[in-house]
C-alpha cells in the first residue's frame, strides 16, 4: 500500500508528462501482481469500490478525537481526505502487525457491506501509515485527481512492454483488473492476451497536419476531401448485442451519451464525429456540445435540448466483415449504403467536398459553411484503415487560428527546465468605457515562444513586477505600460467561470509585440463578436 | 518547596523580548538590549547589537560568522548543564536538539523554575546534541507545528525518497532547498548516513556555515560549490544540489539540467504548500517539534503551566485544557520560522 501511496504523492506533484511516465513505468516494473494491476485500475477508473461519503468520513474521525482540534486542523489544511489522513489517531496500544497490501485493502473494501463499510474503513486506517491513509481515503471517496489520464497510464504500459499504445487500447476493454495476463505479455512471459469479449475498441486512424509545401507535391485527384468537424471523434461498435461508444483513445463514453447509445442497433464498427443537434435540421455549435461534456449524469432535459448524434466518416466493420484493409473508396461506398439504414436523427454521413484543385479547396477551408468546422480532411482514395498516424494517407488541413493582441497581466514560474523562468502567462484585453477601461484576463498560455523569447519575457516580468503571490507575479499593465502578446487560439467558448465570460481553446503566444503600445491591444468586444 | 516567586514576575514579555526583572536580562530579544541570553543562531532569535551576549560557544561562533566578530559588546560562553548566577537568578543552558549549539534556558529563582525552550525537536539529529527534558514549573514551548496535522515522518525515509528519485531520473539534477543554518547540514549528513558518497554541490550561501559544522567534527563529506566553473550543465546531471529555497526561483538555478525541486521542511507535510511552491519532491524534514513531540515534551517536563509562543498557539492551548494543564499563549513578536 505504501508504494501505491508514494506513487500517488509523486504523480500529483510531477507536472511533466515524461516524468509521470517514468514514475508509472517504474511502479509497474517494480511492483508485483496483483497490486500493480489494481493500482492501474484505480488510475484508469476501472476499480469498483462502494463510495464513502465525506460526511461519514468526518463522523468517523470526530468519534476519535476532539472536534475542536479537528476543526482547527481542517481549517488549516482545507482538504478533508488529507486532514483525516494526517490527524487520524492510532488507537491506544495498537501496533499494526502488518501493513496491508493494496490487494488486501481493495478486497476488504469490496467485501464490505453498506452497513459495515465505515467500520472496515476505520480498521484499515488504523493499520496504515499517513500517506497510505490518504491513498485509501482517495480510493473510497472516488476520484484520485492526480492528473493522470487513462491514456497516460496505457502509454506507460506500452513503454514498459515496448509495444505500441494502440495495441493496449485495442485489448483494453476485454481485460479486467488486476490485468495479470496483460503484464505477463508486456514482460514477455506470455502470449498477447486474446479476448473473446465482444464490441472491442479498434485503434483509430489519425492524420498528419499539412505543412508548408506538402500539397504541391501531391496529386489532388488522389485525395478525397471532407470537412473536419470539431466535435468528439468516436467509434460506435455493436456486436452480438453489446454496444459501446468509444473515445478515440478507447475510453468507453457510452454512459455520457445514452441517447446515442440507444440508437446503436446494428452490427458494425463505425468511425465518426459526435456532435449535438438534429442532423436533418441543424448541427449544434461547440458551445452546445460543451453542454454534454464532463457531466456525471445527463438529465433528460439536457438530452432533449442537446441531442447527441454521430456524423460518420468511415466503416471498419459491417455485419461481421472487417473492412479495414479495403481502400477508402470501397469503405466509403459501403458506409454510404449502411448509414441509410440507420436512425436519421442519430446518424448521418459526413459529406465529401468536391474540389477541382488545391486553390479551390484552400478557399473552402478558409470559409467553411459552419462554425463547428475547423478545416478539411484529406484522405487518399486508395488508403486502407491503419492504426495510429501513418505519414501520407491522411492529412488534416486546419483553418488558420484566430489571433488577438492582449496584454500580459500575470506570470507564473514553470516547472523542471523552466522552474527558474516565468513561463506561464495570463493575459487580458480591455473592457469598460473608453477612458476608464480596465484589463480583464481572458486566458493563459505557456508555449508558442522560442527559448530566446522566453528569456526576454522572463526579464521583462522580473523588471516590471508590481506584486508577488507565491510563484505568481503581477506585472505592470496599464494604459501606458505593458507587454502586448499576440495570442493565437482555435476557438472561443462562453464561460461562467471566467470574469471575462469567455474561455479560449488552445491558446498560445504567436508573437511578442514589443512595438505595440498596451493601450492599442484588443478590446473584449472583439472576442465577444467571435462567440457564435 | 515554598515558592517566593510568581512565574510572571520571573519572566514576562516585553516589546524587546522575554524579560527577567530580577536577573535584568532578556531571552532572544528582537531589539538591542543590555544583556541577552540567546537560545540559538537563527537570525530571528540571535540579533546583533546587544551590549553583552550569553550563549553556547557554537551559537556565539555562528553569530560571529553571520554578523562579524563585533556582533556584541561582550560575549560569554555558556556550558550546557553548568549553572550560572546572574544577579541572584540561576541560569542553566540545556541542549534543545534544534540546530548546532541550540539550547533551552532554564531560569530559577525563589523556588520557581521556568524553562524557555527556544526552538526544539525530539527527532534524532546527528548534527546537534539531543533535547533533554527538564522538569520545571513553567515550560515555554514553541508551536511552529502546533496542529495535529503535523506529524513528521522519520528523516531517513524522506532522504531515501531523494535517493530513489535520483536513480529514477539520472538525467536531471535534484535541487534540495534547505535553510542555511542547520537544515542544510542535517540534509547533507542524512545523505551521507544513507550511503551517498558522491560530492554534494552547495550554493555559496551555505559555504561558511557548512565549513563551520565540519570544523566541529560533523562530517558532511565532499562538498563542491555549485558554480558554473565547476561544471557545465551536463556535469550536474544526476547531481544533488543543496541551497537556500529562495535560490531555486532565481536565475542561479538555470545552470542545472531539468531540475527537480525538492524542499526540506516541516511545511511540506501539507500538499497544497508543496504545490503552491512548485515543489516536485517535498521532503518532510523539520528542525521543529511536530504535534506528537510537542505533547510528549509537555508531559515529560511535568510543568503545571505551559506558555505557548510563536506558531499555532490555539490548538496546543486547547490540548492542554483537555489534559487539565494550565496554558496560555505568550504573545512575543518578531519570530518567524527561519529554521524551517
Amino acid at each position: 500500500m505504501n508504494r501505491f501511496a508514494e506513487l500517488l504523492d509523486r504523480l500529483v506533484l510531477t507536472p511533466s508528462r515524461n516524468g509521470k511516465l517514468t514514475l508509472l513505468r517504474d511502479y509497474f516494473h517494480s511492483v508485483e501482481d496483483p497490486d500493480r494491476g489494481l493500482a492501474l485500475a484505480a488510475i484508469t477508473g476501472d476499480l469498483n469500490i462502494a463510495a464513502v461519503k465525506p460526511a461519514m468520513l468526518r463522523a468517523l474521525v470526530v468519534e476519535r478525537m476532539d472536534p475542536v482540534l479537528f476543526g482547527y486542523s481542517y481549517d488549516y489544511v482545507g482538504d478533508l481526505a488529507e486532514t483525516v489522513s494526517l490527524v487520524w489517531p492510532q488507537p491506544q496500544g495498537h501496533i499494526p502487525n502488518h501493513m496491508p497490501t493494496l490487494a488486501e485493502v481493495v478486497s476488504r473494501l469490496q467485501a464490505a457491506s453498506r452497513s459495515d463499510g465505515p467500520k472496515v474503513l476505520a480498521r484499515l486506517l488504523d493499520d496504515a501509515s499517513i500517506s497510505a491513509r490518504f491513498a485509501i481515503i482517495k480510493l473510497v471517496t472516488g476520484g484520485l485527481r492526480i492528473g493522470v489520464s487513462a491514456r497516460l497510464a496505457k502509454q506507460a504500459l506500452a513503454d514498459l512492454g515496448k509495444v505500441d499504445v494502440s495495441e493496449i487500447e485495442e485489448l483494453w476493454h476485454g481485460l479486467t483488473p488486476p490485468y495479470t495476463e496483460l503484464f505477463a505479455w508486456l514482460e514477455g512471459r506470455a502470449e498477447k492476451p486474446r479476448s473473446a469479449a465482444l464490441a472491442l475498441f479498434r485503434p483509430v486512424m489519425l492524420s498528419n497536419a499539412v505543412d508548408d509545401g506538402d500539397l504541391e507535391k501531391l496529386d489532388h485527384s488522389a485525395y478525397a476531401a471532407e470537412w473536419k468537424w470539431d466535435g468528439i471523434r468516436v467509434q460506435a461498435v455493436c456486436e452480438g448485442g453489446v454496444r459501446r461508444l468509444y473515445s478515440r483513445t478507447g475510453d468507453d463514453v457510452s454512459g455520457s451519451f445514452p441517447d446515442l447509445a440507444a440508437a446503436m442497433t446494428f452490427e458494425a464498427a463505425l468511425d465518426g464525429e459526435l456532435l449535438v443537434g438534429d442532423p436533418r435540421e441543424a448541427t449544434g455549435t461547440f458551445s452546445d456540445l460543451q453542454q454534454r461534456l464532463n457531466r456525471k449524469s445527463v438529465s433528460p432535459k439536457i438530452q432533449q435540448r442537446y441531442p447527441a448524434f454521430m456524423r460518420c466518416y468511415d466503416a471498419l466493420q459491417i455485419d461481421g466483415e472487417d473492412l479495414r484493409a479495403l481502400a477508402f473508396t470501397e469503405r466509403r461506398r459501403r458506409l454510404e449504403a449502411f448509414v441509410q439504414t440507420l436512425d436519421p436523427s442519430r446518424f448521418d454521413l459526413s459529406p465529401l467536398v468536391e474540389f477541382p484543385d488545391w486553390e479551390t479547396l484552400e478557399r473552402l477551408r478558409q470559409a467553411p459553411p459552419h462554425p463547428i468546422i475547423e478545416g478539411v480532411m484529406l484522405k487518399r482514395w486508395d488508403s486502407a484503415y491503419l492504426a495510429g498516424r501513418p505519414k501520407g494517407p491522411w492529412f488534416k488541413w486546419k483553418r488558420d487560428p484566430h489571433t488577438i493582441d492582449a496584454v500580459l497581466m500575470y506570470a507564473q514560474r514553470g516547472h523542471g527546465k523552466r522552474s527558474s523562468f516565468y513561463s506561464d502567462y495570463t493575459f487580458g484585453v480591455w473592457s469598460g468605457p473608453e477612458g476608464s477601461e480596465e484589463l480583464v484576463p481572458v486566458g493563459k498560455a505557456y508555449f508558442g515562444f522560442t527559448d530566446e523569447e522566453l528569456k526576454e519575457i522572463d526579464k521583462y516580468v522580473r523588471d516590471n513586477t508590481i506584486e508577488r503571490f507565491g510563484p505568481v507575479r503581477s506585472v505592470r499593465a496599464d494604459r501606458r505600460n505593458g507587454l502586448v502578446l499576440e495570442v493565437a487560439f482555435e476557438g472561443l467558448n462562453r464561460s461562467t467561470r471566467h470574469k471575462s465570460g469567455v474561455a479560449m481553446r488552445f491558446p498560445r503566444i504567436s508573437r511578442l509585440r514589443w512595438d505595440k503600445p498596451s493601450v492599442e491591444a484588443d478590446r473584449i468586444e472583439t472576442l465577444q463578436a467571435l462567440l457564435d | 518547596m515554598f515558592k517566593t516567586m510568581r512565574a510572571h514576575d520571573l519572566l514576562k514579555p516585553r516589546p524587546e523580548g522575554l524579560y527577567c526583572p530580577p536577573g535584568d536580562f532578556f531571552i532572544d530579544p528582537v531589539r538591542p538590549v543590555g544583556r541577552a541570553l540567546i537560545t540559538h543562531g537563527h537570525s530571528d532569535h540571535a540579533r546583533s547589537g546587544h551590549r553583552s551576549v550569553l550563549a553556547t560557544q557554537e551559537t556565539l561562533d555562528i553569530m560571529g560568522l553571520r554578523y562579524g566578530e563585533d556582533f556584541a559588546g561582550s560575549t560569554q560562553a555558556a556550558v550546557p548543564g553548568e549553572t550560572l548566577d546572574i544577579n541572584g537568578v540561576s541560569v542553566t543552558f540545556h541542549p534543545a536538539g534544534h540546530v548546532l549549539g541550540s539550547a533551552q534556558i532554564c531560569v530559577e529563582h525563589g523556588g520557581m523554575r521556568i524553562v524557555a525552550s527556544g526552538d526544539y525537536k525530539r527527532q534524532e539529529d546527528a548534527t546537534c546534541l539531543p533535547f533533554e527534558p527538564i522538569r520545571c514549573d513553567v515550560f515555554i514551548t514553541e508551536a511552529t507545528f502546533g496542529l495535529p496535522v503535523f506529524r513528521h515522518p522519520p528523516d531517513h525515509e524522506e532522504i531515501a525518497r531523494v535517493l530513489k528519485s535520483a536513480t529514477q531520473f539520472p538525467e536531471r539534477s535534484h535541487l534540495v532547498g534547505a535553510y542555511a543554518l542547520g537544515k542544510a547540514q542535517r540534509v547533507m549528513r542524512l545523505l551521507r548516513d544513507a550511503g551517498y558518497d558522491k560530492p554534494i554541490y552547495i550554493h555559496g550561501a551555505l559555504a561558511k556555515l557548512s565549513e563551520y559544522y565540519q570544523s566541529q567534527g560533523i562530517d558532511l563529506g565532499q562538498l563542491e560549490p555549485a558554480t558554473v566553473e565547476s561544471g557545465g550543465k551536463a556535469d550536474f546531471a544526476g547531481a544533488i544540489v543543496v541551497g537556500p529555497p529562495s535560490a531555486f526561483a532565481d536565475r542561479w538555478a538555470r545552470r542545472f539540467p531539468d531540475p527537480i525541486s525538492c524542499f526540506a521542511s516541516g511545511w511540506m507535510r501539507i500538499r497544497q504548500r508543496a504545490k503552491q511552491g512548485g515543489v516536485e519532491l517535498p521532503l518532510i524534514i523539520s528542525d521543529h517539534a511536530d504535534w506528537d513531540e510537542l505533547i510528549i515534551t509537555i508531559k515529560e517536563t511535568g510543568a503545571e503551566e505551559i506558555w505557548v509562543t510563536h506558531g499555532r498557539e490555539e490548538a496546543l492551548v486547547r490540548w492542554c485544557e483537555l489534559e487539565g494543564i494550565a496554558a496560555r499563549p505568550l504573545h512575543l513578536v518578531g519570530y518567524e520560522d527561519e529554521g524551517d
